[in-house]
């Protein structure tokens, strides 16, 4: 089985709401889940306001899915990527995001981060090494 | 389509599942049920149950497979496994037990 497993990552460099950009890119991870793949997720540019906490959306009438990206964990995907730069551009730092966790089975289902800080380079680097890339 | 609960006209999809998750009282659960030939004992209503908590919490409806997983954690590992859940829900526990709670079908069914 192993060798069928390819890399899968998404990026996501939008606004959360707005467009439906980023919550047909989290429906599409949670339906490519299922299929057992290396998946993995990039959030630069706009794309890093996805993950900011306590976000609201009953002014502008569009559903609140921020609460999803917390159950990403349960769908096994584990690897979030966040820009740092993006995130120094627009004033913000890790403090700003929510703290997204998933449950390592192998490991008495201790807590891990699930967001991963990375500079510019570095995620030149992760997405230089996937086998498919889908860009929202 | 619709539903009558309670003298009320729910609307419904052409899967039969709830248009407005707003609509939901335990009722629907039952009348859903009874079309399918089913009564609903504590063990189905402590799954739908678990799944509105769910939705309410990620906005989703989990996949069969994460409501296995989280079924076993939350309401005893001998719960958490699809033989269960489906002779509970024998049309399938994502899809059934999502239309009895209200819920949206499942993302990831497909």
């Amino acid at each position: 089985m192993s060798e069928d497993i390819k890399k899968f990552m998404y990026l996501n460099r939008r606004a959360p709401h707005g467009t439906i950009y980023a919550w047909e890119s989290l429906e599409v991870v949670l339906i490519g889940a299922a299929f057992d793949q290396d998946v993995s997720l990039a959030f630069f540019d706009d794309g890093v306001y996805q993950l900011l906490k306590s976000q609201d959306t009953s002014g502008i009438e569009t559903k609140n899915f921020s609460p999803t990206y917390s159950a990403l964990g349960d769908y096994d995907v584990t690897k979030l990527y966040v820009e740092q730069e993006s995130l120094e551009e627009r004033g913000l730092t890790l403090d700003d995001l929510m703290d997204l966790k998933w449950e390592d089975e192998d490991d008495d289902w201790a807590e891990k981060d699930s967001i991963r800080l990375v500079s510019r380079a570095e995620l030149t680097d992760i997405i230089e090494q996937q086998d498919i890339v889908f860009s929202f | 389509m619709a539903i009558e609960v309670d003298g009320k006209s729910l609307e419904t999809d052409e899967e039969g599942y709830l248009v407005n998750l707003d609509d939901w009282v335990p009722g629907v659960a039952d009348i859903m049920a009874a079309e399918d030939d089913l009564v609903l004992g504590d063990e189905h209503w402590d799954i739908i149950n678990f799944l509105r908590e769910y939705y309410e919490e990620y906005q989703i409806a989990p996949a069969v497979r994460v409501l296995t997983k989280a079924v076993g954690k939350k309401l005893g590992k001998e719960k958490g496994n699809s033989k269960y859940l489906y002779a509970l829900f024998p049309y399938g526990p994502g899809k059934q037990a999502c239309r009895y709670a209200g819920l949206p079908k499942p993302t990831g069914c497909i």
